[in-house]
């Protein structure tokens, strides 16, 4: 995890179209300036963040089933619960799974481990629409090759 | 009155707080009924559940944008359900 750029996701561990299942690893960092300010004396990670991971994992489900020529953007978050609290350097896993794929938006259910115990929930709402630009889409591909999304799901 | 309609107020009246006798098959769930795009998410995903179908809401609200329809053709009560009917009617055995 970078807290600081908004990258969540580490490794996408396991991607599986035809289950329309993702898995990912995101270790949280030692040392962050989000820490500085939540909390001073008491890092811990803000929940807000929790919630970005588990859309992030759902998000680039959400991207390979569109071969990627569509963005997910974060649109609704319903039952988001946060179940502990989780600090500097902690290992861990999200899951996600697609609830349904509509048209122009897509539904998922997304959870967050730590040592196999669930610490988040949250199904999240998505709108799915075509890359604003070219640029967009070069960087989100980009970022699927380093977080290790399957090379065939790329489809480039 | 429909089944399909009664399903769609039902649906509309739940997920976007709206009052259940409000909704009238005349009624046009944007402007009548102030439904937003973000609500309107919430309608279409219980609605596709229901019906086990994929409303396309983007080629509609293309076509709309467009100018190629009035949003009453997908938006208000009466031809929402019918579309709905057709999709159903529609959808493999």
């Amino acid at each position: 995890m970078q807290l600081e750029y908004f990258q969540m996701v580490d490794r996408i561990s396991e991607l599986d179209p035809a289950a329309r299942t993702v898995r990912a690893e995101c270790a949280v960092p030692e040392s962050s300036p989000v820490f500085e300010g939540h909390f001073p004396g008491h890092p811990i990670l803000p929940g807000v963040l929790m919630i970005e991971t588990m859309a992030q994992t759902g998000g680039w489900l959400v991207m390979a089933l569109h071969a990627f020529e569509r963005m997910a953007f974060l649109a609704q978050v319903k039952e988001a619960k946060m179940r502990a609290f989780i600090g500097p350097g902690e290992a861990l896993k999200a899951e996600a799974s697609l609830v349904h794929d509509g048209s122009g938006y897509a539904v998922a259910s997304a959870r967050l481990f730590r040592e196999g115990e669930g610490i988040a929930e949250a199904e999240i709402t998505y709108r799915v629409m075509p890359f604003p630009n070219p640029a967009l889409r070069a960087r989100m591909l980009e970022m699927a090759r380093r977080v290790q999304v399957p090379a065939e799901l790329l489809h480039v | 009155m429909s089944a399909t309609f009664n399903t769609v107020a039902g649906i509309i009246s739940e997920t976007c707080d709206i009052p259940r006798e409000k909704i009238t098959p005349e009624s046009h769930a944007i402007n009548d009924l102030g439904i937003d795009s973000l609500d309107f998410l919430d309608v279409a995903f219980a609605i596709d559940k229901a019906f086990g179908i994929k409303m396309p809401l983007e080629q509609w609200t293309q076509e709309v944008n467009e100018g190629k329809v009035s949003s009453d053709r997908y938006f208000v009560m009466k031809d929402l359900c019918a579309n709905i009917d057709a999709l159903t009617a529609a959808k493999p055995a």
